[in-house]
């Protein structure tokens, strides 16, 4: 075995609680382990649910570590125990999951980083609704904000992507059963996650997100030239897309669409701020809006620039224009900016001077109304 | 020809009286889809049905397949079984047998089969149509492999092609669908002439999950709109990408037609091409037009011959109703000049296309 590998990443991907995810998980556990390979649990979180806890016997677990936060004692995975401990493979229940205030790291997936760092192999579960990408398009299915979300480049790492399927129907028969959750807390949960039109959909794109997955990996192996069957193989058009960040609110969902595209267009993707005088010139409020959406899109790993600039539209322009950008993608203005003519005109400008690249004009998606 | 301007065909309507008869009966069709034998879809199946024997339902077993794996073997044990007819080799449901036990639900482990001659239906996945227009639910399963429409393009990536096998269309009927997703065995360590057989096939195997995936997602989108009709929902989930491509004869047609094609396929998407009719447009526009209504359907795209008053109303209404999270457009040079004035057709556009990205083309 090589001095320095990294450990390999496997997601089970679900569209729901219940579905099987972590149960499927602790099963290849088990033939791991009957193969005679070293697996251990780090942590796995059992619902009550009695298939799975049944499940998880025979297998070693490291012991949760106690932190106390404002007098109530948490249990989180042990990270420094798993990697003193060394096994060959890990399992990681509930990859998105955010620590509680005073762990060594912010997020479940951090820990999960450095277990591969250190060679270890680590099979983890999540649910499509997590992925950050997707943030915008779960709260209009859901009405949701979900919080605790992965970056998309964390799961593009990942060596491979299972999709843990079940249809809806047997998911709410589950649930209607008490398998999934206590009884009460399922009438609850029937209510909001678990219409069945919304699981229907969450289902979908955890398909299609699998299928993208699968793909984008085969692709990647197949770059010796044994791509291109069917309409499948198109690859190698370079893309390059440029952001415009600013303090408007709605930044954040233009920088995940904006991503999202980019990355299934193999598009490299840049974002950038444009002020006369630079961010100092800004009010605080205005600063450190357009700090946070900057910084949101590093987290992304969108590489980004401050722009300074009398003319907003002629300098992203030019920006992009010495940047051999090909795309770049701007909000749709608010309704008032409609009256007021200043975000047309920003957009009519930028299409303009923008005469040799495509411009896209993202608008927020709208929550279903039932 | 357009869509919207379509009468419903006969196979249509016969098929929406079927699915209607099919709920009072109750009868419903549930298939277990995989990418390879070896991926654990008997195993799910007969798991369900002892299941469901367990929770009281009349399960039955039509058909198993010659081989079987030990785990499956203890399933059947305690499940009751309609031996199948042999004849010769081959092998065929028995059908009568399963229509006069008429369980509430039966189990066939193997959809894609022809029958022998000289039995009532040619195919097995007929069989099973007759059994749930009886009333009888029908649990089954199937390998991407043998669905008809795709025959050509998987026998590209796998060099083999099959012969019997089930349309597109019974597959889409059914009420769940359910994939049994795992990836391909990893390559192990062999020779450098094995270990490339061995990543080609892993390769062909990434292909046919893919395909998997997206069908079940194709399947479960459908179901999706049908519900969102059913109840009265004017709106999309978006959970599909759809790119609609506005078609003028002025147009810079073939760079948006290449980008809505690459963006499509890489989303597993839609692509659609839409055109408002003009009622006087000259012979050189027409056959510029038609060149590029061509142009996108040789793309793959579904092509949309629209009528009204206002072209970007009719456009957006139209996309609206679609789906469409993706419009793409041209820009002619001229509106530069005339950017700051109501009307413009692309301001128009971007201030009512509310719920979905407009992408903008030089042209």
């Amino acid at each position: 075995m090589l001095e320095h590998r990294t450990g390999k990443l496997k997601i089970f991907m679900g569209y729901a609680a219940g579905v099987g995810k972590t149960y499927m998980m602790l099963e290849e556990a088990h033939e791991l382990k009957a193969q005679g390979v070293d697996v251990v649990i780090g942590y796995f979180e059992p619902h009550g649910r009695k298939d799975t806890i049944v499940r998880a016997e025979g297998l070693e677990l490291i012991p949760r570590k106690k932190i106390e936060y404002r007098g109530a004692v948490f249990d989180e995975m042990d990270t420094e125990a798993i990697l003193a401990r060394k096994p060959a493979v890990c399992v990681v229940d509930e990859f998105p999951h955010t620590n509680v205030p005073g762990s060594a790291r912010l997020k479940r997936w951090e820990d999960v980083q450095l277990l591969l760092d250190s060679g270890i192999d680590v099979l983890t579960t999540m649910n499509i609704q997590h992925l950050e990408s997707l943030n915008d398009q779960v709260w209009q299915i859901t009405g949701i904000h979900v919080r605790e979300t992965i970056p998309d480049w964390v799961m593009q790492r990942a060596d491979q992507v299972v999709m843990v399927d079940v249809t809806p129907r047997a998911l709410l028969n589950r649930l209607e059963r008490g398998v999934v959750y206590g009884r009460e807390k399922a009438e609850r949960a029937l209510q909001n996650f678990f219409r069945e039109s919304t699981l229907v959909a969450l289902r979908e794109m955890a398909l299609r997100q699998t299928a993208h997955e699968v793909e984008h990996r085969s692709a990647v192996e197949t770059s010796d030239g044994w791509a291109g069957h069917g309409s499948f193989g198109h690859r190698g058009a370079h893309h390059r897309i440029l952001i415009l960040v600013t303090a408007e609110p709605k930044t954040a969902m233009l920088i995940r669409r904006a991503k999202r595209v980019g990355d299934f267009l193999d598009a490299e993707v840049f974002a950038v701020t444009v002020h006369s005088g630079g961010l100092r010139a800004l009010s605080e409020q205005e600063r450190e809006s357009v700090e946070r959406h900057l910084n949101f899109a590093r987290n992304l790993h969108i590489e980004t620039r401050v722009l300074e600039g009398e003319d907003l539209a002629s300098t992203l322009v030019d920006f992009a224009r010495r940047n051999q950008i090909t795309q770049i993608f701007l909000a749709r203005p608010r309704e008032r900016d409609w009256r007021s003519l200043v975000g047309r005109d920003l957009i009519q400008r930028v299409v303009g001077l923008a005469k040799d690249m495509q411009v896209v004009i993202v608008s927020e998606r709208e929550m279903v109304e039932y | 020809m357009p869509r919207e301007l379509r009468r419903k065909t006969p196979e249509e309507l016969l098929r929406e009286v079927q699915s209607e008869e099919g709920a009072v009966h109750n009868a419903r069709l549930k298939i277990f889809l995989g990418y390879a034998s070896g991926v654990g879809k008997s195993f799910r199946m007969f798991a369900e049905a002892k299941r469901r024997r367990e929770r009281g339902q009349d399960v039955v077993v039509a058909a198993v397949q010659p081989v079987m794996s030990a785990d499956v073997g203890d399933l059947l044990r305690n499940l009751e079984t309609i031996p199948q007819v042999a004849v010769g080799e081959d092998t065929a449901i028995d059908l009568n047998g399963v229509l006069r036990r008429h369980p509430s639900v039966c189990v066939i482990d193997g959809l894609a089969y022809d029958n022998p001659p000289g039995f009532r239906n040619s195919t097995r996945w007929e069989d099973v149509g007759e059994m749930l227009r009886a009333g009888i639910s029908v649990i089954t399963s199937v390998n991407i492999q043998y669905v008809a429409e795709l025959r050509e393009l998987i026998e590209s990536v796998t060099g083999k092609r099959v012969s019997p096998t089930v349309p597109m269309s019974f597959i889409q009927s059914a009420d769940e669908i359910e994939i049994v997703d795992a990836p391909p065995e990893e390559p192990m360590e062999r020779s450098p002439e094995q270990q490339l057989d061995a990543v080609k096939r892993e390769q062909r195997l990434s292909r046919l999950r893919e395909m998997a995936l997206v069908l079940t997602a194709d399947v479960v989108d459908h179901q999706l709109n049908e519900y969102l009709q059913r109840h009265g929902i004017q709106q999309h989930f978006g959970t599909n990408e759809r790119v609609m491509v506005c078609i003028t004869p002025r147009a810079n047609v073939h760079e948006m037609v290449e980008t809505a094609r690459s963006i499509a396929e890489k989303f597993h998407g839609e692509l659609i091409g839409a055109y408002v009719s003009q009622p006087d447009i000259s012979a050189a526009d027409q056959t510029a037009l038609d060149e590029k209504l061509a142009m996108a359907r040789s793309a793959g795209a579904s092509i949309e011959i629209l009528e009204g008053e206002d072209p970007v109303d009719t456009l957006l209404d139209f996309a609206r109703s679609r789906g469409v999270t993706q419009l793409f457009i041209g820009h002619s040079q001229r509106s530069g000049l005339w950017s700051r004035l109501w009307g413009n057709p692309v301001d128009k556009i971007i201030h009512r296309s509310r719920g979905m990205d407009v992408r903008i083309f030089p042209q």
